[in-house]
């Protein structure tokens, strides 16, 4: 049994864990759950020997452990599978994979077949078929992710934490990992396991602990709870419908797609978008949803294809393109694309539109402070001050400050890609208020997402891709999960 | 707030740091504290402290620039070509000075954003470049001759250096535009996370190859003050310039990986290496002696401060 006892954690005068104890039993799934901030990853790192806690201590094995490093840990048993990917881009996935634990030959040599055969079989365990010779920088983020998981089952631990491992997953991977856990749990295998899915927790937890503003709400055996009663432990309140009502859109066409093509992504993509209209760009990880708004934004143009925006045909080579003329974005890839870490938070919202606060070359910190200032406020992000470094912050509020960052700038499309992706319900729901919202106001959004109640609950209409192409584009109102998965899937 | 803490403790230890080695001179020696020593002080600080600032640009865009010595000799060379007495209004050998070192500056900055090759090349080729051309321009001999106006560059006005008053506007203006202009902030952007500053709208190349540019404009400038003041453009001159620049801003708290950093920090890191090199003179030191001794007090300052900056 893994016991946190009494453990607690601050960074510089904010207390991110108070004392909490819970217990973890071999051969169960704990799910740890809590809106971002809560204290989940913390707890992990500690358990993981990532931080050094303040106060209280581990127990592992009945005796107290002293983690000094993820090294310590890994050698008595427990590994983690991180929620920010670390794979090194350049060696391949078996030499990831077996990173630390290389199988060698006589005088220290890798056994590279060796290596070969460890990682496919790991990597089969999860049903997954990347080729172990491949580069880790040409995989998706979801074959990254993949990896990862296949790197600490290849420790043989006797824990295994895992930070949100299918935040990036299709449906498909997330139900291979999942049948990885059950074999894991059947050979006596503790799994601690964060996620912001709800059904993912109901289907896989034993038992369920909830985390709210660093502190332990309780522990209960998954049995006993429903999804009403865990969002009520972990937001403090009721939460009546995250969905807000959809609203018709007009029929005045803002943005129009013709043809739209660079292969071997996608090909002949054409779609619109009117004005007070959510559509959802819809498929399987891989279709080429990213890569077509990618396009849209100038981050990677199309080879062909025509984008009419506001009636006049556009040639977009780069994001300053594409913002100059109204179209903002917010990036899937919320660290590669989003942030810049080690600047303020406020400097960071204020940064695509720096010249509306500018006179001339020089910026007006003035107007530029109480931009940041009203910005901040609007999307409620927490943060000590303007002047704190954005990495600190939790994933929901870094969220919300990139959107503030693509809303300042006013843009009339707004492309959002999986705009919620592992934050937690309560950021999530402000999201959906706020999409709704800019519908009202007459905006066009564009949103690619994995969640089909989040697509079938907030989109007028969804476009379809399946392997590079448009598969189908479906009115949302008279549309159901079942039809969406069936033009989403390879025929 | 946390932040703000972090740098005035930053910036507070390392003054600490200076405090206390002037301290410890002004025991050690007679000739230290003198305001004619302190005047000697900024003299000999002023060449390092405008490379300092210059490349300070580049390195917060997350790239080097290892020929700032190469090209100060280069500027110097073609300074002094234009000064000699009666030829051209003193304007000119400082223009073909400044303009020399941003042309190379600018070709750094292409071949970095446009081709694509690793800063630490680029500017390794231009190294050697421009070493080859001040000994080509120049036939390998110190061009001597020059005009008493420009010179004078290395005088006093009211009672203070030239140089000095030099190293002080740049810094200055420095300090000014990376806190003021939309294109210093950018400058921060880049170097902090290029491709997230690139999707949110960034000119990303133009940011560098200003970067780039500047950081050449100010190497001219140094070229021009080291001819002035050795009153020949040598072509050896600026050996390893690029180093002690390159120093003086990590100690001042800039990271080699870009995206942070001040001028305020360059600052200090170029005065703390004036006051060792200048104690260490004046103590009577042998050169020898010296180099190992500033290698340790460079890689000890920055160890210091990088184990603050963890816990």
């Amino acid at each position: 049994m893994l016991r946190a006892l009494e453990l607690s954690k601050d960074f510089g005068g904010l207390t991110v864990l108070h004392p909490t104890s819970i217990d973890f039993h071999l051969g169960e799934v704990h799910a740890l759950m809590g809106e971002n901030g809560a204290g989940k990853s913390t707890l992990m790192k500690i358990l993981a020997g990532l931080y050094r806690p303040n106060g209280g201590q581990v127990e592992w094995r009945e005796r107290q452990a002293e983690f000094t490093s993820p090294h310590d840990a890994l050698v008595a048993g427990i590994a983690m599978i991180h929620q920010e990917l670390m794979p090194i881009p350049d060696l391949t996935v078996a030499e990831n994979i077996t990173l630390g634990s290389e199988p060698c030959s006589a005088f220290g040599l890798i056994d590279r077949p060796a290596q070969l055969a460890r990682a496919k079989e790991l990597l089969s365990e999860l049903e997954s078929d990347i080729g172990p010779t491949r580069l880790m920088h040409t995989l998706t983020v979801a074959q990254t992710q993949v990896v990862e998981i296949a790197k600490a089952l290849g420790r043989q631990a006797d824990v295994i934490l895992m930070d949100e491992p299918t935040a990036a997953l299709s449906d498909h991977e997330i139900a291979a990992l999942f049948r990885a856990i059950a074999r894991l749990k059947a050979r006596g295998v503790a799994i601690v396991y964060t996620t912001h899915k709800m059904d993912e927790v109901f289907r896989l937890a034993d038992r369920i602990s909830v985390l709210r503003d660093g502190r332990l709400v309780g522990t209960a055996p998954a049995s006993e709870l429903n999804p009403a009663k865990l969002i009520t432990m972990m937001v403090g309140r009721e939460l009546a419908d995250v969905f807000p009502v959809r609203l018709p859109s007009s029929n005045e066409v803002l943005l129009e797609v013709t043809g739209l093509t660079r292969e071997p992504a996608y090909r002949d993509i054409s779609f619109h978008v009117c004005r007070g209209e959510v559509v959802a760009l819809a498929g399987l990880m891989g279709a080429g949803r990213t890569e077509v708004v990618s396009a849209i934004y100038g981050l990677q143009p199309a080879s062909e294809g025509r984008i009419i925006f506001n009636g006049t045909p556009l040639a977009i080579g780069s994001p300053q393109d594409a913002l100059a003329a109204g179209i903002g974005m917010v990036t899937e890839d919320r660290k590669g694309l989003g942030l810049i870490p080690a600047i303020g938070v406020g400097q960071n919202i204020t940064l695509s539109a720096l010249r509306d606060f500018s006179r001339g070359p020089l910026i007006d910190h003035t107007a530029e402070a109480a931009a940041s200032h009203t910005q901040m406020t609007e999307f409620s992000v927490k943060a000590n001050s303007p002047s704190q470094p954005i990495a600190q912050l939790s994933g929901g509020n870094q969220q919300k400050a990139l959107l503030a960052r693509c809303l300042l700038g006013g843009p009339e499309l707004i492309i959002l890609d999986e705009p919620t992706r592992g934050i937690d319900i309560g950021a999530k729901a402000e999201i959906y208020a706020l999409i709704q919202k800019l519908a009202r106001a007459g905006k066009g959004i564009l949103l690619v997402s994995s969640e089909l109640p989040e697509v079938l609950s907030l989109a007028h209409r969804i476009v379809v891709l399946r392997r590079g192409s448009v598969s189908a584009t479906l009115d949302a109102a008279t549309t159901d999960q079942e039809t969406v998965l069936r033009h989403a899937m390879p025929l | 707030m946390l932040t703000l803490d972090r740098n005035l403790l930053h910036r507070f230890g390392l003054l600490l740091v200076i405090l206390f080695v002037g301290l410890a001179l002004s025991l050690l020696t007679d000739t230290f504290l003198s305001v004619a020593n302190f005047t000697n002080v900024a003299r000999q600080i002023s060449i390092n402290g405008i490379l300092a600032v210059g490349v300070t640009f580049v390195l917060l865009t997350a790239g080097v620039d290892l020929s700032l010595g190469s090209v100060v000799a280069l500027s110097g060379v073609a300074c002094a070509t234009f000064a000699h007495p009666g030829d051209h209004s003193v304007f000119v050998p400082i223009a073909v000075g400044l303009l020399t070192g941003a042309a190379c500056g600018l070709v750094n900055g292409t071949l970095v954003t446009l081709g694509g090759v690793a800063p630490f090349i680029v500017t390794l080729g231009m190294m050697t470049i421009a070493r080859g051309l001040a000994l080509i321009f120049s036939g390998g001999r110190p061009v001597a001759d020059m005009s008493n106006e420009l010179t004078a560059l290395a005088g006093d006005l009211f009672g203070i250096p030239i140089p000095v008053l030099c190293f002080a506007g740049v810094a200055a203006a420095a300090w000014f535009f990376l806190r003021n202009f939309r294109l210093g902030r950018h400058i921060y952007a880049v170097g902090g996370n290029e491709n997230a500053a690139r999707a949110a709208g960034v000119p990303v190349e133009k940011v560098k190859l200003l970067a780039y540019g500047l950081c050449g404009l100010l190497t001219g400038l140094a070229g021009v003050v080291l001819a002035a003041r050795i009153t020949t453009g040598q072509p050896n001159a600026g050996q390893a310039y690029e180093l002690d620049a390159i120093a003086a801003v990590v100690i001042g708290g800039t990271s080699l990986a870009g995206g942070v950093g001040t001028i305020t920090g360059t600052l200090l890191g170029v005065l703390l290496i004036g006051v060792i090199n200048n104690g260490l003179d004046l103590m009577g030191v042998s050169s020898y002696y010296q180099a190992v001794i500033k290698g340790v007090i460079i890689v000890g300052a920055v160890w210091l401060d990088r184990r603050q900056a963890r816990s």
